[in-house]
Parts: C-alpha cells; structure tokens; sequence
C-alpha cells in the first residue's frame, strides 16, 4: 500500500467512521435510558433532511442559521415523538414501544410521501462542503475534514455533558438503573424527553453530513443511516456510548478495508460479507466490543 | 430545637391476583425514633416499603410525611419530601463512582452539583469510605457497598430512611459497626429510621419499637421486649407448637 493510498484510507475511515459513529450515538442514547431500539430514528435524520431542503431552497438564511433550523427540527422530532407517541406506552411492554417506534416511523414516511413527493429533491449545501483541499498530498472534500472535526466537537461535548454536569450524572445513573434513579428523586419524564432531544440533535448533524454526500433527501433516506447505526451498535456494544463510537469507527474500517483489498470482481458482494461479519459479531461476541453497563431494568 | 417530623400510615392495602400482600397496615414514626418492622419471609415488609416510596401502586391506604400526601406522588417526588430507602439486594449504580452515586442522591432532590458534591464528600467521610471515592460501586467490598447505599440515602437530606434488610449479608462484626452508625443516626441528623431485618440481635438492640407483620396483617406493635413475649410473634416466627 502506498503512503498516498494509506492516507486516503485513514481520512475515508475517520470521515465515514465519524457519520458512523454519531448515528450509532442517537441510537444508543434512547436505548440507554428506555431499553428501546428506536426504528423512527432515521425518520428523525430525514426530517432533518427536509428541514434543510426547504429552508436551505426557499428562504435566504445563512447556511449556517439552515445547518441550526436542522438541528433544532431534528431535536423538536425527537422531543415530540416522545412527548406524543413513546411516552403513553411507557410502563408498558418493551414490546409495545418497539411497535410505537415502527409506527412512528412509517407515519414518518407516509407523510413525507404523501405531503411533499416520493421522489428526491436536491439539497442545498454550501459551496465550501465540495472544495477539495489537499491533506498530505491527498485531495479530498472540505466536508470530510469539516465532518471529523464537528464529530470531535460533538463527543467532548456529550462527554462533557454525561461526566460533568448534574444532568449527565442523573442520566448516567438512570442509564444503569432507571427504577433506582427515579426512586432517588431523578425526574423520568425529563431525563427520557433529553435523551430524544439529544438523539435528534445528532440526528439533524448527521442528515446535514448524509445530505451533502448523498445531495438528495427522499422518504426512505433515513433507512439507510439506520441500518449503518444498527451494525455500528452490534459492532460496538448495544449498551455503551463508546461502544457506540467505537463501533462506527470499526465498520468504516471494516466496510474501506473490504474496498481496498477486495477483487473487483468480488467487490459486489461487499456489503454481503459486511454482513457475515456483523452475524459473526453476533454471534462471538453478542455484547459487542465494549461490554455494556445497562441493566435490564428499564422504565417501570 | 429541631422539628419533629411525623411519618404516617393509614390502612394500606396491596394485593397481588387476589392474595392480600398488605392489608390494613397503619403505622406512624417520628424524627429521632427507630421503628423496626419485622415478620417471617413472605408476610410482607418489603412490599410495604415498595408502596411507601411509591415503587408499587397501592389499593387503599393514606401515606403522609407532616401535611404532605406522599401517597399520590410520584415516585421520583417523594424524595423531596424526605422519604428514601435502600434495597434488600444492593442497586448502586455500579459504574458510576462512589462520589457520583452519593451526589444522585443529592441531585434528585433538586440540589446544586457543587452543593451535590460537597455533601457527597462529608459523606463519604462520615462513612470512611473517602478513600474509595473514585472507584467505581462495583469495586466496592460488599459492606462497603451497603454503607455507599446509605450514604447515597443520606444526600438527599431525607427525614425518614427506610432500610431494607441492611445487614442482610455482613458478618458480626460489620453488624456491629452498622448498629454503631445507625444507632446515633436518628439523634444526630434528626431522622427517624424504619427498618426491615432478619437478625434479631440487630433488631432488639437498635429499635425503640417493633411493628410485626403477618401474612400482610399488623400481629403486633410495641417495644421489643414486650413484642419478643407476644404469643402470637412466637407462632409467626416459630410455628403453632412453640406456642
């Protein structure tokens, strides 16, 4: 492997691996705190998505007060969802919740369909997302740098917020023992509506970064950044945050590795042995890379 | 003078698909009293605990801290109002530090974190567990797991602890040292002290009263000694021909 393939590779895994590791994040935040594998979670990255399209297409606010209306329309979805859909089913049956998130998610779906178009329409991205810039002899997209360094921005401040402040200490306890951190005095209703709000907040910076890649949205655009968010987990440990990361960096890795060393006439079924090798983590390691601390008591 | 707070139980009621697991059950504590509830495995003592701190729903009944009907809160408002517990089996938060797991205690009843912390540390040190208060719980010894549990207790500045079975896997010796903290709690900090225990020994010497249950009925309510000569307390305990 040359220096210049070898610094393309470590930029495509850090690149790819932050989107990775942020949609694992989302998902992992709401898993921590109610035991549920939120499926509605890419519908929150697509609304963010339409968000961007139409304030980004019809208005002529600063990109970067668009990239904020996403965010903050990523984190009202989150918010919302749990206000109006999770929490009635809450105390019940995981399994009850489990459908609600299904059901969130293909409303989610129909509306978009239905209300805008089932067909895809061209987001706006601001012009310095597509400069090329030149790291070490290698040119690659502004994007991808500008990617690495909010992920960077977005896990001290999650760090920050979970080892530092009341609130992450409160949602670190109930993250372990939901039952004893409400009977301590730690308010379920808000601790479960932040972890949404924060799983939609990263869900609106990753439709920012899946948008300019893919430079479209679509109806089903959020099915996409789930699946990569559920192998990630699998990967990474379902019941950890840095097992989350972690687990979107290694599946950039895996996924770039099986690019480069693959026979071309093998390279078809990438996304096959991808999967092998996720049924293989499921497997051999069911808890994933980094063991997890949750327990099995949940929201009661 | 510091006030005295009154913890009060009127005919509480639980049952479990037609089995009556807490029926009628009323008793009352004050600050600076410890009240032991005793009765044979099954008659109902932790289930009474989980309906005051509001862990299961009750059918009948009225709970009240001074003029507050704990009864209807929440579970997480109950705190507040000066009502907190620790458990039979141990649920620290095992991968939060011992610092960390004291302060939740502080921060659920709405303290500071600063103010958390600062509690969390004189507690520690009222425990003699400073030293171990960057570990993770699960590191922990198991006695000084069960000290931690009642640490984070304290932090919430509660007028009445509820201990479920304390000492339920010490040795003596750690026995001891738990009657020795508990026995001076009630004057010290100005709480009063319900208390669920197997181990008589503990039980005898540590409280001022004694309430016993029964298949989820009060059989008896007094000071130990007269509670220990109660023929009925000697049949729930011993069976029919002890009597």
């Amino acid at each position: 492997m040359s220096a210049n393939i070898f610094i393309e590779f470590v930029i495509n895994v850090l690149s790819m691996g932050s989107l990775y590791a942020l949609i694992a994040l989302g998902l992992v935040f709401v898993y921590g705190i109610c035991n549920l594998v939120n499926f509605a979670y890419g519908e929150f990255i697509t609304v963010s998505a339409y968000v961007l399209y139409f304030v980004g297409t019809f208005t002529d606010l600063p990109w970067w007060l668009v990239f904020l209306i996403a965010i903050g329309s990523g984190a009202l979805t989150g918010f919302l969802s749990e206000l109006i859909a999770f929490r009635p089913f809450r105390g019940r049956s995981l399994d009850a919740l489990l459908v609600t998130s299904f059901a969130v998610s293909i409303i989610l779906q129909r509306s978009f369909q239905l209300g805008i178009s089932p067909r895809s329409r061209a987001v706006p991205v601001p012009d310095f997302f597509n400069i090329n810039v030149s790291l070490l002899g290698v040119v690659t997209p502004l994007r991808n740098m500008l990617l690495i360094g909010t992920t960077i921005i977005l896990l001290i401040a999650v760090l920050i917020l979970m080892r530092r402040t009341s609130l992450g200490i409160a949602m670190r306890g109930a993250s372990e023992n939901f039952v004893t951190a409400r009977l301590m005095g730690v308010p379920a209703n808000l601790v479960i509506s932040i972890a949404f709000v924060i799983s939609g907040i990263l869900a609106g910076v990753v439709a920012i970064f899946w948008s300019a890649r893919t430079g479209s949205v679509e109806p089903m655009m959020g099915s996409g950044p789930l699946l990569i968010g559920f192998i990630s987990v699998v990967i990474g440990g379902m019941q950890s945050l840095v097992g989350a990361v972690v687990g979107g960096y290694v599946y950039a890795f895996i996924a770039n590795m099986l690019s480069l060393t693959l026979p071309s006439s093998l390279l078809s079924f990438r996304d096959a042995i991808m999967f092998v090798i996720v049924i293989a983590f499921l497997v051999l390691k069911p808890e994933g890379l980094i063991r997890g601390k949750y327990q099995e008591e949940r929201v009661g | 003078m510091e006030s005295t707070s009154i913890f009060e139980v009127s005919g509480l009621s639980k049952s479990f698909a037609g089995l009556k697991a807490v029926d009628n059950v009323s008793m009352k504590i004050k600050t600076g009293e410890i009240l032991g509830l005793i009765g044979p495995n099954g008659s109902g003592k932790t289930t009474f605990i989980n309906l005051v701190t509001g862990m299961l729903e009750k059918d009948a009944g009225r709970i009240t801290i001074d003029q507050h009907n704990i009864g209807e809160m929440q579970a997480y408002q109950i705190p507040v109002h000066g009502l907190v517990r620790t458990y039979q089996t141990i649920r620290l938060f095992k991968h939060l530090s011992s610092l960390e797991n004291v302060m939740i205690g502080a921060l659920g009843v709405g303290m500071k974190r600063k103010q958390a912390a600062a509690v969390a540390e004189d507690l520690l040190e009222e425990l003699g567990l400073s030293e171990r208060r960057d570990a993770p719980a699960q590191g922990l010894t198991f006695r000084d797991q069960r000290l931690l549990e009642i640490a984070r207790a304290l932090a919430a500045k509660p007028r009445f602890l509820l201990l479920d079975e304390p000492a339920a896997g010490l040795n003596e010796e750690e026995t001891d040292e738990l009657f020795a903290l508990l026995s001076v709690m009630p004057e010290q900090k100005n709480i009063g002290i319900l208390i669920v225990d197997h181990d008589m020994r503990l039980i005898m010497n540590l409280c001022n009263r004694l309430h016993v249950l029964n298949y989820g009925q009060t059989i008896a309510e007094g000071k130990p000694e007269d509670v220990r000569r109660n023929p009925e307390v000697v049949v729930a305990y011993l069976g029919s021909e002890a009597s």
